[in-house]
């Protein structure tokens, strides 16, 4: 029996009777995490993981919403739901249905690597394993996130000895916070833009340590655009908003399309950070294989090449036409 | 080689032009002569012969990734290098190098021996050297390895780097980097202290320079403007521009070396060159084309190509594509440098040259050192009615050089001014039927096309609809034929002339009509017109629609034309130039 099948408005539950971050308007949806292409307005009835609701509140305003701990579950239309920490942002799950016997998992977008923002990912068994494979290529292979945050506070310190800011991009949810986790604030101060800050005001709330931020209307002391870190959206590059940095900033993306050298060039900036909200290729195998799923499911990214080598590694594979990867990090979308 | 993988990295990551040559001097400052030595070599674009083949590099690194080949060949499209993709697939390095040895070291001992091994040892021993390498490491090894080396840095930068160093001219430099790069030099660290020692004689700043090495080339630029806007004519030699291959010839020590403008030694693929030429008096340079003659006009570029990178040049091929040696500059006579020399006093020199040496230049009764003829018209008017004779005659235009101009250094304008002044393209309307991702910077984007006309014209706009219909259906040609339909034959590729943004529009429409979802060549539904320039047209055997065009380039997106309306075969055919046509 199909307990997720895909619809032209997304994911559906046909025993439960509802839907996964759909992406046409419907009665019942649950939303797996916040990101735009995953969580849109106009559903009549919102359901997320509790440390979800703050972050998921900030971006979709006053909607109908009920929340579940993680490892909780409840039980709908005979289905019974708990979510589970999917470690992709703050408040991100995988959506457990059971029903009859049958066990399925959707995990929406995920990581398998620690996070200083989120829940870490918890493998759940389960006989389908929806997944995503936005990096599912074996070019894909992380560093660890100490490592990464050596390097942008060399690249900070550096450019700051040198009187210049430096610009850091990133995804103003997720990215931003998980930047400002783990960057050494004693370096200097730290502009966030004001597409970043409502977020991390989001995370600060729901108890997520954060170093103190600024946006650039509480800033006072203009000299702090000769040595600052300043967080913004990719969108930000080229915009007015850059030109009280002057012409001698340097500036960096942060992502995992940063892996490549097309990627870094193509962004055209000074500097590229392998930092990614996705699991890596390793991470996707782990994940899989921990489920111990039968059958797989794969959404989103490098659906065909995921598909194939999991065939060929035995088991059930096959693809659901979506719409997720809009936004952060699809395939289409390599800035981000 | 971790020295040079840190300036490599340095220079990889950056933009900005100060900070590259920064880099380059701190590392040819620091690093041991020998290192830098092949460093200059590489980064002005060496490439030596190849060692290791492609295939065996791909074999090595499937056996050591355990990955499967299609899924190696999925990740080389999203790369789009196979020294990355090599890199980021291998597992990291096992053993630890008890100490790190230096590029020259890895060339010598460890890269070029390659090329003589048998096949399973050189597996064996690429393996081994990976083992002992980081990744950046491997990036490189694979990129010096397979002979592609490239970096965002010129050589001019390079040269820029070194005589800052030295505080000498860049000129000077420039002038000693000629030939630096060629495949066949074993860069020393002899050759890398002579480029930035002082010069020999003080005076003139000039030094004698290797045996047989040619003078950095001289660069025109394209004429924008209207020619009038230049002034009198009486100031410009004027002379055809031809479609052959710019080259020097050096007579030097008794030999003849024949250099291209890419700076390759290529005297042994012009074998009656250098017999032709060997009576000519020590220490001269001349500047010109070599062009395949017949009769008394060139011959198109296909026969040329056709001369190009043999190992044997045969008899035959001797006869058949007879080449020669097409002078319009003379920069150094008895050993005496002419390039401070005006236009007009090279010149008169060149013709006297030419006068005294085309006789004894003669190989099978055939004269190999022609003049480039100086066209002479009474003004600007009567000139571009001239230029319209170009097609005809076979070149591509007038070259226009200020008679006042001295013979400079690549393509500045301090010194003198040349121009190619280049007839417009030919055009034809044309259909984009299969596309291929990028390389590098724009793997991600489908950006490599092939264009097709209609082999008759369609009856109507809904015939043309149904042959698209057809395509996307997947429906084999044959029977499309069959049903009545026209046919589109593909008969060029081209992946430049539009912006990032028009790719980026052609990128997203081809993803959504493209049938096939594996392997690198994409069939796409004919939804997208384009305007296609292109320099010449001949024709070919090898190519399906029986034609062949040089420099095919995108001018234009059609939106305006539907698919009815771009043009077929007949229209290509009626471009060729007449001896060409059926």
């Amino acid at each position: 029996m199909d307990l997720v099948v895909s619809r032209p408005e997304g994911l559906y539950c046909p025993p439960g009777d509802f839907y996964i971050d759909p992406w046409r308007k419907v009665d019942r949806a649950i939303i797996t995490h916040a990101h735009a292409d995953h969580a849109r307005v106009g559903h009549n009835h919102y359901l997320c993981a509790a440390p979800g609701e703050g972050v998921l509140r900030t971006r979709l305003g006053n909607i109908s919403l009920d929340t579940l701990p993680y490892g909780t579950s409840t039980v709908h239309n005979g289905v019974k739901i708990s979510l589970h920490p999917a470690g992709h942002v703050l408040g991100s799950c995988q959506i457990r249905l059971e029903y009859q016997g049958h066990v399925w998992v959707a995990s929406g977008d995920y990581k398998v690597a620690p996070d200083l923002t989120c829940d870490a990912f918890e493998p759940v068994k389960c006989h389908t394993f929806i997944t995503e494979s936005t990096f599912g290529l074996p070019i894909y292979r992380w560093r660890s996130d100490a490592e990464i945050y050596a390097e942008i506070n060399a690249w900070w310190a550096a450019n700051a000895a040198l009187g210049k800011a430096s610009v850091l991009y990133g995804y103003s949810f997720g990215k931003a916070q998980r930047i400002l986790a783990g960057v050494d604030s004693s370096i200097g101060p730290i502009v966030c833009h004001s597409a970043c800050e409502g977020l991390n005001k989001a995370y600060r709330d729901a108890g997520v340590k954060l170093p103190e931020t600024l946006t650039v209307s509480e800033v006072l002391d203009k000299s702090i655009y000769k040595n600052c870190l300043a967080i913004a959206p990719p969108a930000a590059q080229g915009a007015a908003w850059m030109k009280r940095f002057g012409n001698s900033y340097s500036d960096a993306f942060a992502s995992g399309w940063m892996q490549l050298r097309g990627g870094r060039r193509r962004s055209n900036v000074d500097r590229g950070f392998v930092m990614s909200d996705h699991a890596d290729w390793p991470g996707l195998m782990r994940a899989i294989g921990a489920t111990g799923a039968e059958q797989v499911i794969v959404t989103h990214g490098y659906v065909q090449v995921m598909v194939r080598w999991l065939q060929e590694q035995g088991l059930n594979a096959r693809a659901f036409v979506t719409e997720y990867g809009g936004e952060g990090e699809g395939e289409q979308e390599p800035a981000a | 080689m971790k020295q040079f993988a840190e300036l490599f990295a340095e220079l990889d990551g950056s933009t900005s032009t100060l900070h590259k040559v920064q880099a380059l001097k701190r590392y040819f400052e620091h690093a041991p002569a020998e290192d830098a030595a092949w460093a200059v070599y590489f980064l002005s674009g060496g490439k030596p012969k190849r060692t290791v083949p492609t295939r065996t590099l791909r074999e090595v690194a499937l056996q050591v990734s355990g990955l499967p080949d299609w899924l190696f060949e999925e990740s080389y499209l999203a790369v789009g290098d196979l020294a990355e993709t090599i890199a980021h697939v291998l597992p990291t390095s096992s053993t630890v190098p008890s100490q790190s040895q230096g590029l020259a070291w890895w060339m010598q001992h460890r890269i070029l021996p390659l090329r003589n091994l048998p096949d399973e040892d050189r597996i064996a021993a690429v393996q081994s050297c990976w083992n002992e390498l980081s990744a950046t490491e491997r990036f490189l090894f694979v990129k010096l390895v397979g002979g592609g080396f490239r970096v965002g840095v010129s050589k001019l930068l390079v040269t820029r780097a070194l005589a800052e160093l030295a505080v000498l001219d860049a000129k000077l430099v420039a002038t000693r980097m000629m030939g630096f790069a060629d495949a066949s030099n074993q860069p020393t660290a002899e050759q890398f202290s002579a480029l930035l020692a002082v010069p020999a004689n003080s005076s003139t700043g000039e030094d004698p320079g290797r045996l047989g090495q040619p003078l950095p080339f001289f660069l025109a630029h394209p004429l924008q403007e209207e020619p009038e806007e230049l002034g009198p004519l009486e100031d410009w030699l004027v002379e055809w521009k031809y479609d052959g291959i710019r080259a020097q010839v050096v007579k030097e020590g008794g030999q003849v070396w024949v250099w291209s403008r890419g700076e390759e030694l290529v005297s042994e693929q012009f074998p009656e060159l250098q017999e032709a030429f060997a009576q000519w008096p020590d220490g001269c340079i001349l500047d010109g084309e070599i062009l395949v003659w017949q009769g008394d006009a060139p011959a198109g570029f296909n026969a040329l190509q056709g001369r190009l990178n043999r190992k044997v040049v045969s008899k035959k091929l001797m006869a058949d594509a007879p080449v020669v040696f097409l002078a319009y500059d003379l920069l150094r006579l008895h050993g005496d440098n002419m390039v401070n020399l005006l236009q007009r006093e090279r010149r008169t020199a060149l013709e006297k040259f030419h006068a005294s040496h085309h006789e004894q230049s003669t190989v099978n009764a055939m004269p190999r050192l022609l003049l480039s003829q100086s066209v002479k018209a009474p003004n600007w008017d009567a000139l571009k009615l001239l230029r319209e004779e170009s097609r005809g005659r076979g070149v591509e235009g007038f070259m226009l050089k200020h008679l006042a101009s001295k013979y400079g250094v690549g393509r500045t304008k301090a010194d003198g001014l040349w121009w190619k002044w280049k007839i417009d393209p030919m055009t034809v309307d044309c259909v984009l039927v299969y596309a291929q991702r990028g390389h590098g910077r724009r793997a991600s984007l489908y950006t490599d096309y092939t264009f097709a006309v209609w082999e008759t014209p369609p009856a109507s706009k809904a015939q043309a609809q149904e042959v698209a219909q057809a395509i996307a259906n997947g429906e084999k040609v044959e029977d499309t034929v069959a049903r009545g339909l026209p046919r589109l034959v593909p008969f060029a590729k081209a992946y430049s002339g539009l912006t990032d943004e028009e790719f980026k529009e052609v990128d997203r429409v081809i993803r959504k009509h493209t049938v096939d979802k594996f392997g690198p060549v994409r069939t796409v539904v004919p939804v997208l017109v384009f305007e296609l320039g292109f320099e010449a047209i001949s024709r070919s055997t090898r190519h399906k629609s029986g034609v062949a065009v040089r420099f095919p380039r995108m001018l234009r997106i059609r939106h305006d034309k539907p698919l009815h309306e771009a043009d077929h075969l007949a229209v290509l055919e009626a471009l060729l130039p007449p001896e060409n046509a059926v």
